[in-house]
């Protein structure tokens, strides 16, 4: 009666062999592809699937991380022992440089993440790449929900959601003029769960912020934001150690914690099925602004 | 919580398999509700989702909470209450992870559901029990069929208003039972429901005693998909060459790509084309160690016992079963492109697996009509959104099979050589 069925594949092996279908068709139609690598989780299994992709070569495209100087210190130790493991080349976007050299000005409210946009063009100008690997998802937010998996950038970088190319079958258009580019997102059909599913089932490590620990925190409209150099308390706010951890990795200045118990990774995909509040929306100052907000920044050449 | 959801937690990831869906109707029938009340009813609406929804449709003056603002994720779709593109949505029980390819019905209609229907398992087609079949639903029917979707749900929404008149929907059945008998639709379930009150979305509706079958939700999670593959024609399109520039490993040489069909095995002979040139398989990697077998959709790398010549493009398969390997194609082509309509004599770049050549559009056939199905052989192009039958002649052979025996080796693409844009989606009736 309990006979395996014949050929049976888990929705998590067919996500996983759709992302790596993606990442050997980037590699085999573009000259200069790039990985963006920020540490968080959702880059971190990208980096694995391309392990995966090319393996038993070493993955044949550079990393890059645009860095807002905003950084969670276990992130970037995390960063660093990645790239030192895999024998990567490493390109480093940095917002602060970029605002030294007077390149993009410091936004009134000292948040980064807008700013990190004309910094990452600057770099795909410089070094030339064609295609960029990121690691969002549809599931993330509702202007994501209508990403291709090849996404056409013009010279400007800028997204154009309405004159998007259709994406039939698995045939990916990654056509382009020169100075033009594709941003590719192997993760589209992933959702947070499935993220959490694949890192358990992969035994992959994670910077430790994704797990439950004590940490001095001020709340603000409900979130919980760490106090360190980039938050500091203002008039008339108390700061609390509770146990929490990170859901998502951004601009350390914008992204709070969410209260928790969950310090192992069956633990967090308990939390994660059950929460009742989008990643982003539990910690992402920066996507409350508007509507919006991430249409906008994507059409600006945002990730 | 939910008894589904609190499974779906605690079950093994391993054990849930993935269906992808795409839905179809008119507009008002209550394709966004559906949706809605799927996404509510598995609990996969999250509550600042929710609260989201309800501050835009209260700012907007709606008299209910909007569920269709989940969808419409545009600034323009939200101010013109109307849906442009393709969105995708997920939710998962604990049996299936679902992926919903949400159509729009209004603008481009034709364009969005061949995108959304081609790498679809199941189309979900709603029609309002007052309306019943209406022209749209025949198009989406037809559509069905043309991109070869296994599975057909047909949704009679709005039972409520009809009060659940078991002849009103006995009639609507019994008229697209027939119309999809046309069709070559081997698998269509109709099922009676109210979106709007949930009745036979995710638990079976005492409102409808008279129907037998199953809740929508159930039918998505039992349907049986495993056998829609095609696991008898082998077809490995190679999609890229490993060989590791690296002391550790050395003389490393495999061919990379997703099974598009049949069960590759080590020990295997098998063929590659174009250069007819045969061998055996010597072995299939991943990432995680070698495999005895691979089979679609796994992505693997094959190693071959003898040193050929292969390259991106190239195809595997078994010398007793190849596909064609032709340069003269006959296809239907949906037109998707709206500043230049198709025209014989033009050019087009192909991409056609993991093959691209140009090609020249020999000759138009007809054009099909697919509201009645109806053949114009006197048409001259094809514009935005329609369909018809097209000679094609391309640089290079393509490794093709027909269509309706292989979703994978008989779909194309056709690029613009100017603008680069996506303009025609392609599906083989005969190459040679
Ligand atoms: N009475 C009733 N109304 C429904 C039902 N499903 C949808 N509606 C209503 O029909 C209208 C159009 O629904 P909507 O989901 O926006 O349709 P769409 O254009 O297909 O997405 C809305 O007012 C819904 O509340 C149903 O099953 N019964
Ligand atoms: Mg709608």
């Amino acid at each position: 009666m309990s006979q395996p069925k014949p050929y049976r594949v888990s929705h998590l092996d067919a996500l996983e062999a759709e992302s790596i279908f993606v990442m050997r068709e980037v590699m085999a139609e573009f000259e200069r592809p790039v990985l963006l690598f920020s540490g968080g989780k959702d880059s971190i299994v990208m980096l694995r699937l391309a392990e995966k992709a090319f393996a038993p070569a070493r993955i044949p495209f550079a990393v890059m991380h645009v860095d807002t100087g905003h950084n969670f210190p276990e992130v970037l130790d995390y960063r660093d022992s990645r790239v030192a493991t895999l024998g990567l080349n490493l390109v480093v976007a940095s917002v602060q440089e970029a605002i030294d050299a007077g390149l993009v000005r410091e936004l009134p409210d000292g948040t980064r993440n807008r700013i990190q946009t004309p910094v990452l063009l600057a770099a795909v100008e410089k070094y030339r790449f064609d295609a960029l690997f990121g690691g969002a998802r549809r599931d993330e937010e509702k202007a994501r929900a209508k990403e291709r998996m090849f996404s056409f950038r013009d010279e400007f970088g800028q997204w154009d959601p309405k004159n998007q190319r259709p994406e039939l079958w698995a045939l990916y258009n990654g056509k382009h003029h020169p100075g033009e580019s594709i941003r590719v997102f192997p993760l589209s059909n992933w959702t947070e769960l499935d993220v959490w599913h694949y890192i358990a089932r992969e035994k992959i490590p994670l910077p430790s912020i994704y797990y439950a620990h004590d940490r001095e925190v001020v709340e603000r409209d409900g979130m919980f934001y760490a106090v360190n150099e980039f938050i500091r308390l203002r008039d008339g706010e108390t700061s609390q150690v509770r146990r929490v951890r990170y859901r998502t990795v951004g601009d350390a200045s914008q992204t709070a914690a969410v209260l928790s118990d969950a310090d192992t990774v069956e633990t967090v995909i308990a939390e994660v099925a059950a929460t009742r509040i989008t990643e982003r929306g539990a910690t992402r100052g920066d996507d409350k602004v508007s509507e919006a907000a991430m249409e906008d920044r994507k059409r600006e050449g945002y990730f | 919580m939910t008894q589904a959801l609190l499974e779906a937690e605690s079950a093994p990831a391993q054990r849930m398999d993935l269906l992808r869906f795409a839905t179809a109707g008119s507009v008002d029938d209550g394709k966004s509700t559906l949706i809605g009340r799927l996404l509510y009813d598995t609990k996969s609406i999250f509550a600042d989702q929710l609260d989201a929804v309800e501050a835009v449709s209260a700012a907007r003056g709606d008299e209910y909470t909007n569920l269709a603002l989940l969808t419409d994720g545009l600034r323009a779709e939200r101010e013109q209450g109307i849906t442009i593109d393709v969105a995708y949505r997920y939710f998962a029980t604990p049996r299936r992870k679902f992926i919903i390819a949400d159509t729009p019905g209004h603008i481009q209609y034709t364009r969005n559901m061949v995108t959304g229907a081609s790498t679809a398992d199941l189309a979900l087609i709603l029609v309002d029990a007052r309306k019943g079949l209406v022209e749209q639903s025949r198009r989406h029917a037809f559509l069905t069929s043309l991109l070869r979707v296994p599975h057909l749900v047909l949704c009679v929404n709005k039972m409520d208003l009809v009060d659940w008149d078991k002849s009103v929907y006995d009639k609507i059945a019994d008229e697209f039972t027939s119309f999809a008998a046309k069709l070559e639709i081997t698998d269509l379930t109709i099922i009676p429901v109210s979106a709007l009150n949930g009745d036979n979305i995710a638990s079976r509706s005492e409102n409808s005693p008279w129907y037998e079958g199953s809740s929508l939700l159930h039918h998505l999670e039992h349907v049986h998909i495993a056998s829609d593959r095609n696991l008898v024609d082998v077809r490995f399109p190679v999609q890229y060459v490993i060989r590791p520039q690296s002391t550790t490993v050395t003389d490393y040489r495999g061919y990379a790509g997703q099974v598009a069909s049949g069960v590759l095995k080590p020990g295997d002979e098998v063929m590659v084309l174009p250069s007819g040139l045969t061998s055996t398989i010597a072995g299939i990697d991943t990432a995680d160690g070698p495999v005895a077998e691979a089979f679609p959709p796994m992505s693997v790398t094959v190693k071959l016992s003898d040193e050929i010549d292969i390259s991106r493009g190239d195809l595997i398969c078994r010398p007793n079963n190849a596909p064609a390997v032709a340069q003269d194609i006959e296809a239907m082509i949906c037109w998707m492109d709206e500043s230049a309509p198709l025209r014989v004599g033009a050019k087009y770049t192909i991409k056609h697996t993991t093959r691209t050549a140009r090609t020249v559009i020999r000759g138009l056939q007809y054009r099909l009509d697919v509201n009645t199905l109806h053949r114009d052989d006197s048409a001259g192009d094809l514009k935005l959104n329609e369909i018809g039958r097209v000679k094609l002649r391309t640089t290079v052979p393509l490794l093709a099979d027909e269509y309706r025996r292989n979703r994978t080796t008989g779909g194309f693409i056709l690029i613009d050589e100017g603008t680069n844009r996506t303009v025609g989606a392609g599906m083989i009736i005969e190459a040679q």
